[in-house]
């Protein structure tokens, strides 16, 4: 390579990197005015919605977090998510783990194709009918998302899982039954350890997809003490429409616990959304 | 007998489960959906007229109306957009990983919680510059407009979309062997022929992929409308899940609702099928 093609291009990319920081201002432009709506007091933002703050109210996240029942919701989400993702990791796994090893018999087959073809229907076609349902169980509540979320990414799931499993070589399922381990120790000794990359990727799917999930807690939970943060958010907003300060700690609050976890793990979740993503 | 056994009782309680609370579900919203059930009370088989009076209903055709229009605008444009910050993304840039960062972070924030802080954004924020300004046009909020607040929701919907979509190109980008841009080079290639002969069409694919994912999710479009607009102004802004939700547990149209979620679903159904269809054709 000759020098000018090399000066030509490392100046174009300080353009190009102007260039961008300029368009993230489309992203960092909301966050700016959501952290700064957030500790204005009333009179500051009605003198200007743009400016920074000329004294800072950290007061209003105290009031926020009492009138939305911060804390409770927090720990609801921490709950669900938690219990959701550790659950759906380890059975949907297995599934995939049973089919995978068993593709070339036709009932596995079957149940393969039976699962997967679930993979486009959206939640809004079954709301109705499930709300019946879960009423009729009295499932309606915090606890009945628990097995809907374990059980709706399943499609999706076991086809990644599936796809992964194929690069694991059966030879090591064959050295450990020769071995006489049965298939559960098999697959909780020898393989579940080796998923280690397809469950990371499905954990933090599953994890993004719980946490700021809207429509199924909206559908399911009516007691206020069962609200997920997400929850609180729209019912908050429904009665202080008004007070723009008090909303918008609110939604500081709501989006820090995320912004923690993507500030100290980011690179992860950038791979495993790409990982997920281009498998489907 | 033992490995026989092992593998079906791993499956049979998933399965169980996914029959339970999916497959259990669509049958029973089948069912209602021949019926006059409004959620509560009795109700009676009325056969089909549930489906006859959808085809008429103008609150109807508008939702799939703007719900498709939305999903396919919204698509097209976050593959067009992401893909040009993709490839911008992958070169010798400065600043790489904190640009990265903020541009992916639209995905990890609550769709909810982005649509309030729009709102506010659509009808304070840019309304006060444009009362500034004296201009006529800032001075409304967009979402106050009948003919034009679904702009509104296609562009937050975009801006989130992006951030993913713009990480599986990246990766499709940086998946194509720096040799054949080094070949490209000696070729005496410039940017924008490297583009449009070399990234473009190695990375197809990958436009596949984003495609049938995006029109899948924004097909599905509801926590946005119900934070920017709520449906309105009037019902401008309705989309299908909004108006199944709206309409099926609030307005007394359990069964009537019902029998749109089976046509949205045929729906969904059909969009998916002619995706699988093209893409397969392209494959071969």
């Amino acid at each position: 390579m000759d020098i000018k093609s090399n000066t030509i291009r490392r100046r174009s990319n300080w353009l190009l990197t102007v260039f961008l920081l300029f368009c993230s201002l489309t992203v960092l432009i909301p966050m700016y005015i959501t952290l700064t709506t957030a500790v204005k007091d009333r009179q500051q933002s009605a003198n200007s919605l743009w400016a920074l703050p000329t004294s800072w109210h950290w007061d209003n996240f105290s009031r926020a977090i009492a009138e939305t029942g911060f804390w409770r919701a927090l720990c609801n989400s921490l709950l669900l998510t938690a219990i959701s993702v550790i659950l759906a990791v380890l059975t949907n796994s297995m599934v995939a783990y049973a089919i995978a090893r068993n593709m070339n018999r036709k009932g596995y087959k079957f149940v393969y194709y039976y699962i997967v073809s679930a993979m486009f229907i959206p939640f809004s076609i079954l709301m109705l009918p499930l709300v019946k349902e879960m009423s009729l169980l009295g499932l309606d509540n915090l606890y009945g998302l628990i097995p809907l979320y374990v059980i709706y990414n399943l499609p999706f799931n076991t086809m990644f899982y599936v796809g992964y499993l194929e690069t694991i070589p059966t030879s090591l399922d064959e050295a450990a039954m020769l071995d006489g381990a049965n298939t559960w120790q098999t697959f909780w000794r020898i393989i579940f350890p080796l998923m280690g990359p397809a469950n990371a990727t499905v954990a933090i799917l599953q994890t993004l997809w719980v946490w700021n999930d809207f429509m199924m807690p909206l559908v399911m939970i009516s007691k206020q003490n069962q609200f997920t943060i997400p929850l609180t958010q729209y019912m908050f907003q429904s009665t202080f429409n008004t007070d723009y300060n008090l909303s918008f700690s609110s939604y500081t609050l709501a989006m820090i616990p995320m912004l923690i976890v993507y500030l100290f793990a980011q690179k992860q979740i950038i791979g495993g959304v790409a990982a997920g993503s281009v498998k489907e | 007998m033992r490995r026989r056994k092992g593998p079906i009782l791993m499956v049979f309680p998933g399965v169980v489960l996914l029959f339970c609370f999916m497959t259990v579900p669509a049958l029973m919203g089948m069912f209602y959906s021949l019926t006059d059930y409004r959620g509560y009370g009795g109700w009676k088989f009325i056969g089909l007229s549930n489906y006859q009076n959808l085809v008429k209903d103008s609150s109807i055709l508008h939702s799939y109306i703007f719900t498709l229009g939305f999903a396919f605008l919204a698509a097209i444009l976050t593959n067009m957009i992401s893909l040009l910050l993709a490839a911008a993304l992958t070169q010798n840039i400065r600043l790489k990983g904190f640009l990265r960062g903020v541009f992916f972070l639209p995905a990890v924030l609550a769709t909810i919680v982005i649509g309030y802080v729009f709102n506010f954004i659509f009808s304070q924020a840019i309304t006060s510059i444009g009362k500034g300004l004296h201009n006529d046009f800032l001075s409304r909020s967009l979402l106050g407009n009948p003919q034009w607040a679904w702009v509104a929701i296609v562009i937050v919907a975009v801006w989130q979309a992006c951030a993913v979509t713009t990480v599986i190109y990246m990766t499709g980008i940086e998946s194509i062997s720096s040799d054949i841009y080094e070949a490209a080079k000696v070729d005496g290639a410039n940017r924008r022929q490297v583009f449009w002969r070399i990234t473009l069409p190695l990375v197809m694919p990958f436009v596949a992929v984003n495609m049938v994912l995006q029109l899948k999710n924004q097909l599905q479009v509801f926590d946005l409308v119900v934070a920017l607009t709520n449906g309105g102004p009037g019902t401008a802004t309705q989309s299908i899940s909004f108006l199944i939700y709206r309409n099926g547990f609030q307005g007394g149209q359990f069964a009537y609702q019902s029998a749109n979620a089976v046509m949205y679903f045929v729906l969904i159904l059909f969009i998916s099928l002619v995706q699988m269809r093209l893409f397969r054709s392209r494959e071969n």
